[in-house]
């Protein structure tokens, strides 16, 4: 193994354990990507009212987070929500009373 | 008081049938009563891991369609006389035998046996539900593979799903020259991921490709991986045995060891 291989990328064990983990956090809460897609849109639907976001870029998925109850992790929803233009707050508000 | 123990994995080729030739023959071995029954209908393998091939006059449909008694199915093993085996029927398939049947045969065999072994089928359909009917504990088999831990992790689900509660995983061929380069899980990363409690890893040990060759098993010898079934087999019973190491024997000193211990 030379210097190199230090700084090529993550051992394959590790890609493993990353991958189950995301895996089974999906399984477990039998999410279909039905399911995801849905949520997508409205998620898309909700914020669109108030500030102009690039919904291709939008990246939407089921991972875990550290919960301090019970000093373990809970599945959690994260979302990737890149935004174009905030819109200003009067517009925003108008335009969702609208909607 | 007898224990009724479900060996499964939900993927194929982990090491169940290993497993359960093993722990059963440790058990025995510690001079319990054991019978272990191949609830693997149609795809009988455990006589052959046991090396009781030749002596099968009866098997498990027989006895649950009462064509026969159940001491007259139950092979006595070469080595331990307080150790049977209870085959499946090769020519039969897994709807053959109801989950209520196989109840009633382990109510019938717990008045006799300290521990029940049962060896699950590959998969979580019928011979999952049919092995898991008489069970209160199972021991999960998996290895640091992604595709066998995603079952295990649904079989653990299912387990649960069927108020089995008493459930253990078992790590097997680990390989840690693999893991070392970071090529393989650790055991830490496998226990870490089905968050289900370890009650033993074994390591990829050529030594049970040879034993099972010879349909003997491999607990009770020195080799690694009967050493790792053995201290499974005294956790089962509740005794408190700590993790071996599982990286002594491929360490530079003990190989010059054993070139020498093999001379």
């Amino acid at each position: 193994m030379s210097v190199f291989d230090l700084f090529k990328k993550k051992n394959s064990g590790t890609v493993a354990k990353d991958r189950l983990k995301l895996l089974l956090v999906s399984d477990r809460a039998s999410c279909s990507p039905e399911i995801m897609e849905a949520i997508k849109n409205d998620i898309i639907k909700v914020i669109s009212k108030y500030m102009e976001i690039d919904s291709d870029g939008l990246d939407i998925q089921i991972t875990q987070t550290e919960s301090e109850e019970n000093h373990g992790t809970v599945p959690a929803i994260f979302a990737n929500i890149p935004i174009k233009t905030i819109r200003n707050g009067s517009d925003a508000r108008s335009e969702a009373k609208r909607n | 008081m007898s224990e009724v123990i479900v060996v499964t994995s939900g993927k194929g080729g982990v090491g169940k049938t290993t497993t359960t030739a093993n722990v059963g023959t440790g058990l025995a071995m510690l001079n319990k009563k054991v019978v272990l029954i191949d609830t693997d209908i149609g795809l009988r393998n455990l006589d052959v891991v046991m090396g009781l091939e030749n002596r099968i006059v009866y098997n498990l449909v027989d006895v649950v369609e009462g064509n026969c008694r159940i001491k007259q199915a139950l092979i006595k093993d070469k080595r331990y006389n307080n150790l049977y085996l209870l085959p499946s029927a090769q020519t039969r398939d897994k709807t053959s035998v109801s989950p209520e049947q196989m109840q009633k045969l382990i109510d019938e065999l717990k008045e006799e046996f300290d521990y029940i072994i049962l060896d699950c089928p590959a998969g979580i359909e019928q011979g999952f539900k049919n092995a898991i009917a008489g069970a209160s504990r199972a021991l999960v088999v998996t290895t640091p593979e992604v595709s066998a831990i995603r079952d295990a992790d649904r079989i653990i689900g299912l387990l649960e799903a069927n108020e089995i509660t008493k459930v253990d995983l078992i790590v097997n061929r680990i390989r840690m020259d693999l893991v070392k380069r970071g090529d393989m899980m650790t055991i830490d990363d496998v226990v870490d991921i089905l968050a289900v409690s370890l009650i033993g890893a074994v390591p990829d040990d050529e030594n049970i490709v040879i034993s099972t060759n010879q349909g003997e098993p491999i607990v009770g010898t020195d080799a690694l991986a009967g050493r790792a079934y053995m201290n499974i087999v005294k956790r089962i019973m509740g005794e408190d045995i700590p993790l071996m190491n599982l990286d002594t024997d491929n360490g530079f000193w003990n190989r010059i060891k054993n070139i020498f211990k093999s001379k």
